[in-house]
């Protein structure tokens, strides 16, 4: 289970235990120490078993970074964006984001969320649907309006701001809900297969819009896929998690050329990183789950959209 | 050549993301002319997925003229029951010996061929002559019209402060127990009581206890009104995608921030749907309301009145029920337009799915 394919510096610290991150100078914007989660704890209905999503989860997540999350289904990656966002409370472990703990980060607003699904409000335009994170936030309306714009020019969409969510395509609504999240300028971005429901060409180019979007705001994005290739396309590292419980077994960074287009598909370094997160993917499943699923299935959770 | 040109400009100003997309298809070794179909299928792609905006929906000139289809159908509807009440008495009726039909007329003599107490002419009268007793004077010179409209009035403005204060009450109920679980589990039971004992028996006690007025009125339609709001205003406040809750979490929004921002808006078109059932409910509610307290002046005490008289003149209590039902649907209608408005910006339903 190497980090270190060829051309990478094996030293540099991707993978941060406990006591290294302390020690660490530049302090990450989210810092998982530990973390675990158990559904069905104690004192929840009788007779249901406990069941251990994540396990013993250490993850360090620089400013600036492209994280992706994958794994194959049930391996907890969704629970633990939702840790990191606090929308799930951890049964075990230490969640810090920019240095404060994630119930008071939300509190800040420091988080953008986009789901799989937009979630945009019918009734409201597209503008005022990017408003409402400023609507809550209490901000003046000339602010509001002004932001908003700005927002939906960031994703394209300027010319619909009248428009309401149910005319406009899923890959438009996807973006406005983009747009949505980014409103607050969130110092994290937690985005939940925010394509998985896309079709695959509007999910090549929603993934080259959000590296576009990720490029200009500098925003610190994590994001749960199923997809290798659109998890090695967009991240600085990938993590790979496994199954049954939940937990991290291996962090692959991408080291392809910062700015990606279409091209980068084609390059040969970005065939390896597919392989060797494929790999990781296959490794985790087989080596710890005794009569789990064959290698071959895993593979085709991991590439299903 | 100029068509795929200037296509490949269009797909670019469409598309607007990484222009790396189309000389990728373009600059095709050894392929100096791009594929005019390829392009223009990428333009059609470009279109349909970005550009896409579909028909808008409602407002044109199809949908204004929506009206005209379900008013022919209900005089249609109407005609046939005509036909198919005169034809009863046809068959079964009275013996019809008819001199005029609406001030014209004419000579039917017809024995029908057997007789059958449900039709005969004290239990359906003849059409005409319902329709002849709406303009028959009373002692003041008053027809009878004029009496019944001035009774719907009466009755409506009971009904209406009754709808608008059984509806209020309603949503403030479900706004608590959405809030407050074990309020939840603890009284709707008590809700459900409610609506299974029969307003005739609560009527007379909300009208002793209030003194009989347009008040207790009120009261009786308010109590027909309450239940189906609350019910489906909690539906409605809990009808989000679960997902919106948790992005207005991630907000750190407030309870009151979270009811006026989603869960209103959400539950509206689950309260007009409850409104629709409300409206009704509150004219019954507003006319049982009138019968203990021996107020005259509205529905109830005219239907109460041509009860009394319905061996003699049957046609009145039939002219009565009519205005009644006829006020019923001009309440239905009212929440329908209003409801109209209120939705105008929500996501259309079904074409066509109206009421």
């Amino acid at each position: 289970m190497s980090t270190s394919p060829g051309g990478i510096d094996p030293a540099a610290p991707t993978v941060i235990a406990g006591p290294r991150a302390a020690a660490s100078a530049a302090s990450p914007v989210v810092e998982l120490r530990g973390v675990g989660k158990t559904f069905g704890a104690p004192g929840g209905k009788a007779g249901a078993r406990p069941v251990e999503a994540l396990t013993g989860v250490d993850l360090a997540i620089e400013r600036g970074e492209f994280v992706s999350l994958i794994g194959p289904s049930g391996c907890g990656k969704s629970t633990l964006l939702r840790i990191i966002g606090d929308l799930t409370p951890t049964t075990a472990g230490a969640v810090t984001v920019n240095g404060k703990a994630a119930a008071r980060a939300r509190q800040d607003r420091d988080y953008g969320m986009v789901f799989q699904a937009p979630v945009l409000f019918d009734w409201r335009t597209v503008q005022k649907n990017v408003e409402l994170p400023l609507e809550v936030t209490g901000r003046p309306r000339q602010e509001r309006e002004a932001k908003a714009l700005a927002m939906l020019e960031l994703v394209e969409l300027a010319d619909f701001t009248g428009h309401h969510p149910w005319q406009l395509s899923g890959g438009m609504q996807q973006r406005v809900a983009i747009a949505r999240a980014l409103a607050l300028d969130p110092a994290i971005l937690l985005m939940d297969e925010p394509f998985g429901a896309l079709d695959e060409m509007t999910r090549e180019r929603m993934n080259l819009e959000l590296l576009r979007i990720w490029e200009r705001t500098g925003t610190t994005v994590v994001f749960v896929t199923h997809s290798i290739p659109e998890a090695v396309f967009l991240s600085t590292r990938v993590v790979v998690m496994s199954a049954r419980p939940g937990r991290i077994t291996n962090i692959v960074p991408v080291d392809l050329p910062r700015t990606r287009g279409v091209e980068t598909r084609e390059l040969e370094r970005y065939f390896e990183l597919v392989t060797e997160v494929r790999e990781s993917l296959r490794g985790t499943e087989g080596g710890s789950d005794g009569p789990g699923v064959p290698p071959a299935r895993v593979r085709v959770e991991g590439l299903s959209a | 050549m100029e068509r795929p040109q200037t296509a490949r400009v269009e797909a670019q100003a469409d598309v607007g993301v990484d222009v790396g997309v189309v000389p990728a298809i373009d600059d095709l070794p050894g392929d100096a002319v791009p594929d005019a179909g390829l392009v223009e299928a990428e333009v059609a792609l470009g279109r349909d997925l970005e550009a896409y905006q579909p028909p808008t929906p409602r407002r044109d000139r199809r949908a204004r003229r929506a009206w005209v289809r379900p008013v022919v159908g209900f005089v249609a509807i109407i005609a046939v029951l005509v036909v198919a009440w005169e034809g009863a008495k046809w068959i079964a009726g009275d013996p019809w010996d008819i001199t005029s039909i609406l001030g014209i007329p004419v000579t039917i003599v017809h024995d029908p061929p057997s007789r059958w107490t449900p039709v005969n002419d004290i239990n359906l009268p003849h059409v005409w002559l319902i329709f002849e007793s709406f303009v028959e004077t009373d002692a003041n010179g008053e027809t009878l019209l004029q009496g019944l409209v001035a009774a719907a009035l009466f009755t409506f403005r009971g009904a209406a402060i009754g709808f608008a204060l059984g509806a209020s009450v309603g949503l403030l109920l479900a706004i608590m127990l959405v809030h407050v679980r074990f309020l939840e589990r603890a009284l709707l039971p008590l809700l459900v009581a409610s609506q299974t004992i029969p307003i005739i028996a609560i009527a007379p006690v909300i009208v002793v206890g209030l003194k009989a007025g347009w008040f207790s009125i009120a009261i009786v339609a308010s109590y027909l009104t309450f239940f189906p709001v609350t019910v489906a205003a909690i539906r409605g406040m809990r009808s989000a995608d679960p997902r919106a809750y948790e992005l207005m979490r991630s907000y750190a929004a407030r309870d009151r921030t979270v009811l006026w921002r989603l869960r209103l808006p959400a539950s509206t078109p689950y309260l007009f749907t409850a409104f629709k059932i409300a409206a009704t409910a509150s004219i019954v509610g507003a006319i049982v309301g009138e019968l203990p307290s021996g107020i005259r002046d509205g529905l109830g005490g005219t239907l109460l009145t041509s009860m009394q008289y319905y061996s003699i003149q049957p046609e009145r209590l039939w002219a009565a029920i009519a205005v009644a039902a006829a006020l019923g649907i001009f309440c239905f209608v009212l929440v329908v337009i209003v409801e109209r408005w209120a939705l105008r910006n929500y996501r259309p339903t079904e074409p066509g799915a109206a009421a």
